[in-house]
């Protein structure tokens, strides 16, 4: 042992500068501290009730990640259960690499799985903390049948007292062509929108009431207005935000 | 023997005092048995010893209602309080009766690389149902101390007191001798600790800026101004409450291994002068410590002597030890109280005449509020200062205008002193291993734009606290340093971070992406390190001194760890003394773990 320790101090040979590109050799490749671990987490952004006189619904919105300081996967999942109906049904497989302090860049796959029909899409986009604590995500999307789209989100956590945060959040979807179908219209297609007063009995449980608007814009509002469906519907939400 | 020792009990007292530290009713340490005595914390043993043999395994302890499987020395925790000799050569068979590896790092000790004890670095480790043997002489005295360095072991239960005795007379000899060693206890999982800081930095922080307390601070500064700041620090992302990454939340924090409501007592007779050997060997809290009723007397710092300095108060920083000497006069109790930096625990304990007394606790003071000092945005008072601080300077002294008067001093009384040197025209050039400041990037969020010299404060929440507090320039060694040589070289560092990702490092790179840092053997470094992120780190060197310079001159303090604090630049003096591969790194556990260590390769 004492060999291989005189050699590695060997192979690093004094320089003119303090740094040399030769790393050590540490003794059997036992590194003193293992700062490149992956970690796993989840998080159930939304995971709610919402109720209106026109009709409730159910609505989750979560994400999960794999991986370490730089890389990681992601898996995110949203959908919305009304009258028997799963809609909104929206899954992502999502490489991250993070190029900037708050900032991280995603790729992959998005796939909308739900009682419509099925479309795919390839994913790219980056999320992370803008200033002012402020999150959001912008993703833009382009199908296997030549459309495109763009998904903008963010939220904001504004501390009435350490524990009791009150969470203003929005989700916008556009897309290039319309797909009545999935009750998408171009331009300016939906919005998803609460206002969230959560409770964190512990970091990782927080029970929620809220204000949720989910709503048709533009010309998919006369898309689902032709369908026979509501446009749009404020409703009185309560929910659970978890994350392990 | 004038220590505490058990007949200076009660029976009662001495049980509870068992019960409370949990698993002493198991088997003591061997060095306890081959001195036929157990002690009680804090108690240092009556006799040096040269032999150990030490035993690292696992005990179910319950401390203060949380309960954990610790790793611990000899079935306790703290370990067994080792005392040492100046002079001796040390045998330590430490087994290790884990199921995984372990190692003991002796802190602060100048020894032979191979007995420094951290694994991939200088040795194996131990692996499970081994034997280490470390061997070394001891070269120095003074308190110091031993710990874990694998896999967090430290951070639940693998530590001890370490204290040395000099050859020559001590100085500082007490008719009373008592080691306080302050630790934090959990029963949350180090790894599950990391893992939710990965998730989310601010995890354990309860004390944020909210709606709530937006009306006090209206009050104070009003409301524009409240408001002004805040978004200031909104808009860089960052919280002025971010004071400790963990807290009070999860921790309960302990004297000698007792939650403050077991209060820990050192007994004296009332006029004794009592000298308590405090030792912070936590993973990730610094302490503020006071006596209240009593003026200390810092007489040691990292286990030198120093010139005695009078204070009401002082911070110690993870794996700082001071030792403080008191005069107790009165017959009555006095509470040793250490509240955690970010106030949201304390430990503490009791001084007393006779068991069983207690003092009462101060509330604790309020919970720092970073500023944009500590941010590096200087301190607009000091705008001269700043400049300076930014300046590329090629020549040696003009480079440290603001925490280097002293050292060009002793640099020039020391080549009058020196017959040989007298000729000598000029010191030569020095070599400046500066990368410049770090990049914004994924592993650091912010650079230093003016940074300050802060050696001359005692740390954010202890300004103008009506207290008499310690700082940095008052540590005046009581000799001369041994090496009068200035630096032929000097090694510019920026301690960085994302508090965000939680990730640590130095120049905006975490350990696994950093090559060592390569001196020549018995070469005389300045290492000069600008803090970049708003939070204090405890630097450790490993195997060599590190020595302050503080504007003491030739009498700068020889330190093993010290406190960078927040925006903050200084710089300290090494020796190159010992040759082989050491450890340098920030002592609270969860940056060194995330990235900020570097390995220091002495050729």
């Amino acid at each position: 042992m004492k060999k291989t320790l005189l050699l590695a101090l060997f192979v690093v040979a004094p320089t003119a500068h303090a740094q040399t590109a030769t790393p050590p050799a540490y003794i059997d490749g036992m590194k003193p501290i293992m700062d490149e671990s992956n970690y796993f987490h989840g998080i159930l952004n939304q995971f709610e009730g919402r109720y209106a006189p026109g009709g409730s619904a159910f609505r989750w919105d979560g994400q999960a990640w794999y991986g370490g300081d730089y890389n990681r996967v992601w898996l995110k999942t949203e959908g919305t259960q009304q009258r028997g109906h799963l809609s909104d049904g929206d899954q992502e497989l999502l490489y991250s690499r993070a190029i900037s302090p708050y900032l991280n860049l995603q790729g992959g796959i998005r796939a909308d799985l739900d009682d419509g029909p099925e479309r795919t899409w390839g994913a790219l986009g980056i999320q992370g903390l803008a200033l002012y604590q402020f999150e959001f995500g912008a993703t833009a999307y382009v199908s296997d049948r030549g459309r495109f789209a763009t998904r903008l989100e963010g939220s904001y956590d504004f501390l009435l007292t350490n524990r009791l945060i009150l969470q203003p959040q929005a989700e916008f979807n556009l897309y290039t062509k319309s797909d009545p179908r999935r009750q998408v219209g171009a331009g300016l297609s939906d919005v998803d929108t609460g206002l969230r007063l959560r409770y964190e009995i512990w970091r990782k449980f927080a029970p929620y009431i809220a204000v949720t608007y989910s709503g048709h814009l533009t010309q998919a509002r006369r898309i689902a207005h032709d369908q026979g469906d509501p446009t749009g519907t404020l409703r009185f939400s309560f929910g659970i935000r978890s994350w392990f | 023997m004038s220590f505490s020792s058990k007949s200076a009990l009660t029976r009662r007292r001495f049980v509870t005092s068992l019960a409370a530290t949990g698993a002493l009713t198991q088997t003591r340490s061997a060095h306890a048995l081959t001195t036929g005595q157990t002690l009680l914390p804090g108690a240092i043993p009556p006799i040096a010893q040269t032999h150990y043999d030490l035993t690292v395994g696992r005990t179910a302890m319950t401390i203060a209602g949380k309960s954990l499987n610790a790793p611990c020395i000899d079935a306790s925790v703290p370990g067994p309080i080792l005392r040492w000799r100046e002079g001796d050569d040390i045998t330590l068979n430490v087994t290790n009766n884990l199921r995984v590896p372990t190692s003991i790092h002796w802190h602060g000790i100048r020894l032979p690389a191979p007995m420094d004890g951290v694994p991939g670095i200088s040795f194996h480790g131990i692996p499970a149902g081994e034997t280490f043997t470390y061997r070394f002489p001891v070269k120095q005295s003074g308190t110091y101390w031993y710990h874990g360095h694998s896999s967090m072991q430290e951070a639940i239960g693998l530590y001890g007191a370490l204290v040395i005795d000099p050859i020559a007379p001590d100085p500082n000899a007490c008719a009373r001798d008592y080691v306080i060693l302050l630790s934090e206890w959990s029963d949350v999982a180090p790894h599950d600790i990391v893992s939710n800081l990965k998730m989310q930095g601010d995890y354990y922080n309860f004390r944020q800026r909210s709606l709530a307390s937006l009306f006090g601070e209206a009050r104070q500064d009003g409301l524009g101004p409240a408001l002004h700041d805040r978004l200031r620090w909104s808009r860089m992302n960052m919280s002025a409450t971010d004071i400790s990454d963990v807290t009070g939340t999860i921790y309960t924090y302990l004297m000698n291994g007792q939650a403050p409501d077991q209060s820990w007592t050192g007994l004296f007779r009332p006029g004794e002068r009592v000298r308590l050997r405090f030792i912070n060997a936590s993973a990730m809290t610094f302490f503020d410590i006071r006596i209240p009723g009593l003026e200390m007397h810092v007489v040691q710092a990292d286990g030198n002597d120093i010139e005695p300095v009078p204070v009401d108060e002082f911070r110690i920083g993870v794996a700082e030890t001071y030792d403080v000497i008191v005069r107790p006069t009165q017959d009555r109790a006095y509470a040793i109280f250490t509240q955690s930096e970010s106030r949201t625990g304390y430990a503490s304990g009791t001084l007393a005449p006779r068991p069983g007394m207690r003092a009462p606790i101060p509330p604790m003071d309020p919970r720092p509020v970073r500023t944009m000092v500590d941010m590096g945005m200087g301190n607009m008072h000091d705008g001269m200062k700043m400049e300076h601080a930014r300046k590329p300077a090629p020549a040696q002294h003009d480079d440290m205008p603001d925490v280097d008067m002293g050292d060009m001093k002793m640099d020039h009384d020391d080549m009058a002193d020196m017959p040989d040197m007298a000729m000598k025209p000029a010191a030569p050039p020095i070599q400046r291993d500066d990368p410049g400041p770090p990049p914004i990037n994924v592993e650091n969020q912010n650079v230093a734009m003016m940074p300050t010299d802060r050696t001359g404060s005692p740390g954010d929440g202890l300004e103008n606290n009506g207290r008499r507090v310690l700082n940095y320039k008052q540590l005046r060694a009581t000799r001369p340093g041994s090496d009068p040589r200035p630096p032929t070289r000097e090694i510019v560092l920026h301690l960085t971070g994302n508090m965000e990702r939680y990730i640590w490092g130095f120049d905006g790179k975490k350990f696994s992406e950093a090559a060592p840092i390569v001196l020549r053997r018995n070469e005389r470094v300045r290492f000069t390190l600008f803090n970049d992120t708003m939070m204090e780190h405890p630097i450790h060197l490993h195997g060599l001194w590190s020595e302050l310079e503080n504007g003491q001159g030739e009498h700068r303090p020889y330190k093993h760890t010290i406190i960078s604090q927040p925006g903050s630049k200084l710089s300290y003096l090494v020796t190159a003394d010992a040759p082989g591969m050491w450890a340098y790194h920030c002592h609270l556990q969860y940056h060194m773990d995330l990235g900020m260590f570097r390995t220091v390769v002495v050729l």
